[in-house]
């Protein structure tokens, strides 16, 4: 463990303390820099997933007025609000105590007199005739509320035909088409864990700040789509191209500013890999400032009609993703095999001292490595904002999918993390078949912790690599 | 002034407060794992939630809570077990991400709507300790100068500091004994434990249990003082939490986890407060920070906390350098 610091690491080591407090104070400026522009969506700190639920309810909480109510936004498929929909709430043994109209924005609230457990209806006769609660018999919801507490009631809202119309798709049709999902998906986590895997070769870290980077590429290629200071608003394309860019340079902003001086410390992996959550909370929750908690959509190709080969109907910005993902994927398999940089980067994932003796210099393949697995987490973050939405903890998400494909594959291997997202992208895909989607992570991670059990290695890991 | 003081009358409750007891507790538990042992539990949260459902999901099927709770330490041990059996044969980075996803595998189980009638999916279980308020002997407010709880954060503080004092003093204890010695041993080196004939995979499982029973008693507790277990609120960024809280305090230290805890909730409850404040009076201008997003600011001083001691004092306030496993070589 001792020698991995080699030689080469020992000159930057005189200074490294300064090194690191200035990169760190770069960083944040930076952060506040781009974000002064244009907080314009952070003052609107709508809740659109669970975890920052979580964190209003406490900051209400601790202003420890005792005012509680019960509230929630009504929205269609586009996420639209649905305006004058009646919903009422009663206490348990139905005494009535209030109702609200949902206003323009879909958003409706009650407030109650005390803590308890309430009974929230929704009058599904003044609802739009196109829509229909998704599942019928979720009309009322039990909540219970605490003091204090302003608590979501969630009425999911479906088109017409409800879950039913689903039925007429075919089974087969139905099937192939996750599959095609699952392809899409993986593709997108195996561009992420290739960029984990080759960062991990070379430096031995478990970067948890990997799925920052892959915000941060979705986040910068929505601000560059729109305009941001005095950059003018671009087409999508260009924007992804920019952003992908920037995500590599902030990867070696990591190296440079945190993780080599670090290692020029002689701190070991597991210090490298407590610093890197938590440069992953403080990076993240600049997101959440920055950007602010609504999950953001791209301007290009949002709505698009399906296109359909055989069997399988994807929007064509799907089939994009999938052929420009595997073409990535497959030329920098091609790349680590048959180029100088790509060999050189394998090497020193092989062997770090006997690379740097064979005359390769390490610091700078290091620094490749970063910003090449930076940058495609990059372009897999601005993927995702695409395929699904742009959110400030969306790398968060996604992290522990990408872990799963990283150590399926086989930790340090690259042609295993491509497998690897491949496999984890069709089973949590394929999953969702049978049970709900929301426990699709759930499967990955079954899958995960089932491999490292029988197989630790991964499927394509050398046995040496464990002790 | 006026306001400086409630500020910090509130940072001094909150670094006194149930939640300082509670993640000192899991802070004892993860100490016994990665302080004393070695092991990287990323999961602790997953003792504290599989501790707090199996209590409450007792409670709920009828059983009385003075059974329910020993349920849930039950439930922790059997999922040390679970957990250590396979994994712990496996490299630390490993052990690492296996634990981070187990704990996100019991949140989302006890999230799902298969398993709803049991753990009441989104919602929670509410209300299942009224038992143990019951036998609160405190009646009125309680404190010196501004720093004053009511009598039912009281009963909660008092249990929960007692049960950090009896686990201190286990802790201890057993680390002065033989049992300590072997764990610090397998710490330091694995290979020289086991070639001096000690039962290395035995003690690893040991530690795992007896670490996540406390992590669990402390999961019970705060469920306790909300009244409820809700899914949400088990996620993975609290076992960051408890990790910044044992660093903080300094790993391998009896008395670190507790420092920690009192300095973590006392800097975020004072810095929260010091923001607040500052925007309410138009210090911090409104583009900057808006009073939504001061809950954000915390995460982020987390990290600072977390990265900072990691590089330049790995050993936090208590701890000695020598013996932590992470620091400087």
């Amino acid at each position: 463990m001792d020698d991995r610091a080699g030689p080469q690491t020992v000159s930057i080591a005189t200074r490294p303390r300064r090194r690191f407090l200035g990169a760190l104070c770069v960083i944040l400026s930076v952060g506040f820099f781009l974000g002064s522009g244009l907080v314009t969506s952070a003052s609107a700190q709508e809740s659109d997933s669970e975890s920052v639920t979580a964190e209003t309810e406490t900051a209400t909480e601790n202003t420890s007025a005792p005012e509680q109510s019960l509230k929630g936004r009504l929205q269609d498929l586009e996420r639209n609000g649905v305006e004058g929909v009646v919903i009422s709430v009663t206490t348990e043994d139905g005494t009535e105590v209030g109702s609200d109209t949902s206003n323009a924005n879909g958003e409706w609230q009650v407030s109650l007199p005390e803590e308890g457990t309430y009974v929230v209806s929704i009058d599904e006769s003044t609802l739009p005739d196109d829509l229909t609660l998704r599942d019928s018999t979720k009309a009322s919801l039990t909540i219970g509320v605490r003091a204090g507490q302003d608590k979501n009631a969630l009425f999911a809202l479906n088109d017409g035909e409800g879950s039913d119309g689903r039925v007429s798709v075919s089974r087969l049709n139905r099937l192939s088409n996750l599959a095609a999902e699952g392809v899409k998906f993986g593709f997108m986590i195996a561009l992420a864990a290739l960029g984990l895997s080759l960062v991990f070769g070379v430096t031995n870290l478990v970067n948890f700040a990997h799925g920052e980077l892959l915000a941060f590429g979705a986040i910068t290629a929505f601000w560059l789509e729109r305009g941001i200071g005095p950059i003018p608003a671009m087409p999508l394309l260009l924007a992804v191209v920019g952003a992908v860019i920037l995500a590599g340079g902030l990867g070696t902003l990591f190296e440079k500013g945190v993780f080599g001086p670090v290692r020029a410390r002689g701190s070991g992996d597991i210090a490298a890999m407590i610093i890197s959550i938590g440069l992953a909370l403080v990076v993240r929750h600049l997101y959440l400032i920055l950007f602010g908690s609504r999950a953001q959509f791209y301007r290009g190709y949002r709505l698009q009609s399906t296109y359909s080969i055989g069997p399988v109907s994807l929007t064509p910005k799907s089939w994009f993703i999938i052929v420009i993902a595997g073409a990535v994927l497959l030329a920098f398999g091609w790349a680590l095999q048959n180029t100088r940089i790509g060999t050189a980067m394998r090497a020193v994932s092989a062997n770090k001292d006997l690379a740097n003796s064979s005359g390769i210099d390490v610091n700078r393949v290091v620094m490749a490595t970063w910003f090449v697995g930076s940058a495609l987490a990059g372009l897999a973050g601005a993927m995702f904002g695409l395929a699904e939405s742009i959110q400030w903890n969306m790398g968060y998400e996604l992290l522990l999918f990408i872990f799963a494909a990283v150590v399926l594959g086989g930790l340090g291997t690259a042609y295993g993390a491509m497998l690897g997202g491949l496999v984890v992208g069709l089973v949590t895909q394929l999953s969702t078949y049978w049970f709900p989607s929301q426990m699709k992570l759930m499967f990955a991670l079954v899958v995960l912790v089932v491999i490292l059990i029988f197989r630790p290695s991964g499927i394509l890991g050398l046995k040496e690599r464990f002790g | 002034m006026e306001v400086l003081l409630k500020i910090l009358a509130d940072a001094l409750r909150s670094a006194v407060g149930v939640q300082a007891a509670a993640y000192a507790l899991a802070a004892i538990g993860l100490n016994i794992h990665f302080g004393f042992t070695g092991l990287i539990n990323f999961g602790h949260i997953a003792f504290m939630a599989v501790g707090a459902y199996a209590t409450a999901i007792s409670v709920d099927l009828g059983l009385s809570l003075w059974l329910a709770v020993p349920m849930g330490i039950v439930a922790s041990i059997l999922l040390a077990l679970l957990l250590g059996l396979p994994t712990l044969r496996l490299r630390a980075e490993f052990l690492a991400i296996t634990t981070i996803a187990v704990g996100e595998i019991i949140r989302i189980l006890v999230r799902s709507s298969a398993l709803e009638q049991w753990t009441g999916g989104v919602f929670g279980i509410q209300g299942f300790a009224d038992e143990f308020f019951d036998l609160n002997p405190f009646s009125g407010t309680y404190g010196i100068w501004r720093v004053t709880f009511n009598a039912r954060s009281m009963w909660v503080m008092t249990v929960t500091w007692a049960l950090v004092a009896l686990s201190m003093a286990l802790v201890w204890a057993l680390m002065r004994a033989p049992f300590g010695r072997v764990l610090k041993a397998i710490r330091e080196d694995e290979d020289a434990a086991r070639a001096l004939g000690k039962n290395v995979f035995s003690f690893k499982i040991q530690s795992l249990c007896l670490g996540g029973v406390i992590g669990a008693l402390a999961g019970i507790m705060l469920a306790f003082e909300a009244q409820a277990v809700v899914p949400d609120r088990y996620l993975p960024q609290t076992t960051f939490f408890v990790w910044t809280v044992m660093i903080l305090g300094g790993t391998a230290s009896v008395w670190g986890p507790i420092a920690g805890s009192v300095i973590f909730w006392f800097l975020i409850s004072a810095t929260e407060g010091l923001l607040r404040q500052g925007i309410t009076n138009g210090v911090i201008p409104d583009w900057l920070l808006s009073s939504q997003q001061v809950a954000a600011v915390r995460f982020i001083l987390v990290g600072l906390v977390l990265m900072v001691l990691m590089v330049w004092r790995p050993q936090g306030v208590f701890g000695k350098r020598e013996e932590v496993l992470i620091g400087a070589q």
